[in-house]
This record gives C-alpha cells, structure tokens and sequence, in this order.
C-alpha cells in the first residue's frame, strides 16, 4: 500500500490546522485591535470599548463609501456572472477553433499585477475621456474579476456531459428550451459559485477602485487612506465591519445554496412518489 | 463516470445538425463567411470586454512608453528617451528587489502549499470543499486590512510583543520593518493562489498509478518523484508562476509591513504616474515589468494543457 504512514497523517493535520489559524490570524487581531479603548493599539489590551464602533456607524462618509462599495460589487457581480457564463461554454465545452487560445486569454487579466492593470486602464479612459467615478471602477474591476469568474463557472462545465443536452433536443427540445431545462439547472452551481466569487472579489478590491473611482470612494479604499495618513482605531472597526459584511454575504450565499439544493431533492421525490 | 473520448464524439455529431438548422438556408452563402460555430460567439462578450479593457489599455501604456518625457499624449514623436532614463538612474535596485523577494516568495510558498494540497486532496475526503473554502475565504478581505493586522500583530507593543512582555517579561520589540517581513507577508496573501492550482494538480494523481508503483517496489520518495510530481505537474507550474507574478506586482506588502525597508517597483511606477507626473516614465516601468512577466508566463504555459488540468480522471 502506498497510504499516508499515520504519523505523516497526524504532521499532516496539525500543519493544516496551523495554517488555518494563520490565514485568520491577523483578521482576529484587527477585531481586537478594534475594541481597544486607546488610541493606539497596545497589547494586552487595558480597557475595551464600543467607541470606535459608534464613531464608525455615525460616519456619513463611512455610510457613503459603504453603499459605494456595495452598488459597486452587485454591478460587478452581475455583470461578470453574465458574461462569464457564456464565457465559461466557450472555454469548456464548445469544440471550436480559437478555443486554447480563448483560453490563454482569459488567463491573461489573472495573471497580471493589479496595480499596474489598474493604473493602465485609468490611463486608457482618461485618454478616452471618460470621467472617473464608481462607473469606471465597475469597468476596471471587469476586467480582472469576469476572467477568474469564468473559470470558477469553467469548472463546473468541464464535469458537466454535453449529452444530456444534444438528447434534449433529439428529443425535439429547441435551444432555448434545452438551455432552459437542462443547461442551466446542471450548471446553476457553478454560476452560483462565481456569482458569489465576484461579489466578494470586488466587495474587498483596493487596486481598481484606487486608481478608476475618480472623487467616489470605497471602504477598501478608505481604509487605504487612513492607513498611510495616521492610523485611528476605526480602521480596524471598519476593517472589522467590513469582514463581517464579507461573510454575511459568504454565508448567506451558501444558506440559498443549501436551500435550493434541498428543495431540489424534495421536488425529485415528490415526481419520484408520484 | 463520464468518458471524455465519447463525450467529444456526440458533441462533435451535434455541429452538422446545427448546420441544417432552420431559416440558416437563405442566408447560408452570407453565413458561411462567418464563424458559426457556438463557440466562437459565446467567447465574444468576454473577448469584446478583454479587448477594450486589457489589451487597449497594455497597447496605450507602450505608445505612452516611446513619448517624451512628461508628456501627456500617447501621440508624438517617438523617443527612446525613458528607457534611456530608465537605465542610468537607479531603478534596477527596486527591479531587483522585487525579483528577488518574488523568487524567494514563489520558492517558500510551494514548499508551503505542497504539503497543505496534499493533506486537502489525499486526507480530507468529502470534507475537501469546505477546507478549501477556509483557505479561500481570507482573499475576500481586502489585503490591505489583513496586512495591518499583520502589522499590528508585528509591530512594537502590538500582540506578539506585548503578549511575550507580559508572559516572559522579555518583548520581541519591533518585526515589522524589514525585508524577510515582507516576503512573508507575500507568502500569507497568495498562499490561496498556490493552494489552488496544486489541489487541481493532485485531483489528476490517480491512485492507482502510486499504488501500481509501490507494489512495483517504488520507495515512497520513488512514487513522489517518479509518479506524484509529473502527473501534479501542471499545478505545480501554474500555482509557481501565479504566485510569482503577482508577488513581482505586489505593492502593499511592502507599505503595510516593510514600512519603507524596500521599494518595491511597482511603488515606483505608481510615484512616476502620481507624484512625479511623468506618465511615459511611469508607462516604460511598466513596460519592462510586463515583459519580465511575461517572459515567465510564455515559458511555463507552454508546457501546460488547460484541458487536462481541469478535467478530473
């Protein structure tokens, strides 16, 4: 047998558990850091408060670059899922000629350093003449999350058998139809998927919108300007903020995912009974 | 389990019927000089928006290399002027830099990720997806909010300090501030980007081949070798050059945690753009950033098939 020697096994866990921790580490010390009474973090902490929090939730320029970023990551995510759908057919299952090149292509905006993708596409719409503002960051963010969309949806479609639907319309299904009833449903979790990718992707962007958003400003880019101006502890409370709305948006994603996986299941018992 | 040759034979029986398509007959001659395929029109919107948004803005950022210095029009009389620039002045320190801590950050993150891929794909079972997402997760922070906590974790009479002060009553002082700091802050925030590719990499590892193996009489470090590491390969390339890539083009390590021990390059193409005013300065950095990426993009994706690497054996 070539199975994992149990003592590599158990290695294998702690390392996973530790790395964990870490990815979350330094999310755990922002909350803290967040909850200190004084104005400059020091650990151990002598004296917690809420302060920080109310300061934060009575900020109107807080609020704005929240409801910014937010109108901001639903366009993006919309728009992208869209695009990437269609995309993500031609990258997998379609048999055409462009394909592997359609495919490094996609792979071309991933693989690029963000800032400097940023920076280029200000220079482009300034030099088109198109005014800056949470429109053109819709635009910049595109760019780069509609590709990784796209093979997050990829994914979904490599494993899906294109059978299903060429017996459809044997079948006397038209296209549309075959779309509609077999397509769809098969792929809606991948769709899901980069639905879900693109919104978080573009709800925690700092790069585009630093360089595409014009006077509008986003809670990334907030945070960014009050980092390098002089630190406050409400950067770690809308740091904090900002985590939480990520994972409300992470888990309530999963919570329409389980449902609809359930109702599912029932729908096909119910047509199985009767 | 699917078949992919017979898959490929019914997509591929599919075409000729969409042919005889209905109302295709009138306009048939007129189409034929069109790709008809379904492909090429579903890539379209994606390639419409890469167009006007990649390759429009990297076709810009060349014009704008070859104007003079300051100039604020991609048109005029080409010069060489900013390379020439480029090279008398110091900028190789912080294109050096940079290449080295994106070296070095590529390096540790495969022989970090390795072991975490593996434990995902061989251990975790069914349980495998929600691992990943917990790895995954962190990258929908924004990374300059993790990289201050890492700052804060760090930094003078931040947790680690304070917490070793108050424990052992000897601090660690100040971590934060120099350059192995920021090579694990780049290690920390595309651990993601490794761990992904080599977790698709492993998924094509069949079993049975490093079982065959060690029956054969393979050593475990045989069936890695030998087995494990070409079968995983494709991963491996992407997840390494991914990483390298985007660690080349990483600016807020180095802000967040290097507080200014080193400049990375792309720091200084932002200053040439923002306070130096120089855009075709700031474009020919760029420039020969891209190229160096892309070096390194065009030797390791032509040893890879895209194909193979997401299609699950």
């Amino acid at each position: 047998m070539s199975d994992i020697h149990p003592i590599t096994r158990r290695l294998l866990w702690i390392f996973f558990a530790a790395a964990c921790l870490l990815m979350y580490l330094p999310m755990l010390v922002t909350a803290l850091a967040s909850l200190s009474r004084s104005r400059f973090f020091i650990f151990p902490v002598s004296k917690y408060s809420w302060k920080w929090y109310e300061d934060t939730l009575s900020s109107l320029q807080i609020e704005q670059a929240a409801i910014i970023s937010l109108i901001v990551a639903v366009m993006v995510a919309v728009i992208s899922v869209a695009l990437a759908f269609v995309g993500a057919l031609a990258y997998a299952r379609y048999d055409w000629k462009g394909r592997k090149s359609f495919q490094y292509l996609v792979m071309l905006p991933i693989f690029f350093p963000q800032a400097v993708l940023g920076l280029a596409v200000q220079l482009w719409l300034n030099t088109l003449g198109v005014p800056m503002s949470w429109h053109s960051t819709v635009f910049g963010q595109l760019v780069w999350i509609a590709p990784i969309a796209t093979l997050v949806i990829a994914i979904q479609v490599f494993a899906y058998d294109p059978a299903f639907e060429d017996a459809a319309r044997d079948l006397g299904a038209t296209r549309w139809q075959a779309m509609r009833d077999i397509t769809l449903p098969l792929l809606w979790p991948g769709i899901f998927s980069g639905f879900l990718f693109s919104l978080l992707l573009s709800w925690s962007n700092f790069p585009f919108a630093y360089y595409t958003s014009g006077a509008d400003v986003t809670i990334p880019e907030w945070l960014h300007a009050k980092m390098i101006g002089g630190y406050t502890p409400m950067v770690p409370a809308v740091g904090t903020l900002s985590i939480l709305v990520g994972a409300v948006m992470l888990c309530g994603g999963f919570a329409i995912a389980y449902a609809a996986k359930t109702i599912a299941a029932r729908r096909r018992l119910a047509t199985a009974a009767r | 389990m699917t078949d992919r040759s017979f898959d490929a034979t019914v997509g591929t029986s599919a075409t000729p019927d969409e042919r005889t398509g209905r109302g295709a007959g009138l306009l048939r001659p007129w189409l034929g000089r069109l790709p008809r395929n379904a492909g090429f029109w579903s890539a379209m919107p994606l390639s419409l928006l890469l167009l006007f948004g990649f390759f429009g803005p990297l076709v810009l950022v060349v014009l704008y290399s070859f104007m003079p210095r300051g100039s604020f029009s991609p048109i005029g009389w080409p010069t060489l002027e900013n390379y020439r620039d480029i090279v008398e002045q110091n900028f190789y320190i912080s294109f050096g830099w940079s290449l080295l801590m994106a070296i070095v950050a590529a390096v540790l993150l495969l022989l970090v990720a390795y072991p975490l891929a593996v434990a995902m794909v061989r251990l975790a079972g069914k349980k495998a997806d929600i691992y990943t997402i917990l790895i995954v997760a962190p990258l929908f922070v924004a990374e300059n909010i993790r990289l201050q906590g890492w700052s804060l974790f760090f930094d003078k009479s931040g947790f680690l300090d304070g917490a070793m002060e108050s424990l052992f009553g000897v601090g660690t002082g100040s971590l934060v501030g120099n350059i192995p700091i920021v090579i694990f802050g780049l290690v920390y925030v595309y651990l993601p980007f490794m761990l992904f590719p080599l977790i698709l990499g492993l998924t094509n590892v069949p079993g049975d081949a490093r079982e065959a193996a060690s029956d054969l009489g393979a050593t475990r470090f045989q069936v890695f070798r030998d087995i494990e590491l070409p079968l995983a390969a494709p991963g491996v390339l992407i997840g390494t050059l991914l990483c390298f890539v985007l660690s080349l083009g990483a600016v807020s390590e180095a802000k967040f945690l290097g507080k200014g021990a080193v400049i990375p390059i792309v720091q200084d193409i932002d200053s040439a753009f923002t306070f130096g005013q120089n855009w075709p300065r700031g474009s020919a950095l760029s420039v020969l950033l891209i190229l160096i990426a892309a070096a390194a993009v065009v030797v390791v994706m032509r040893r890879v098939d895209i194909d193979r690497m997401f299609t699950r054996r």
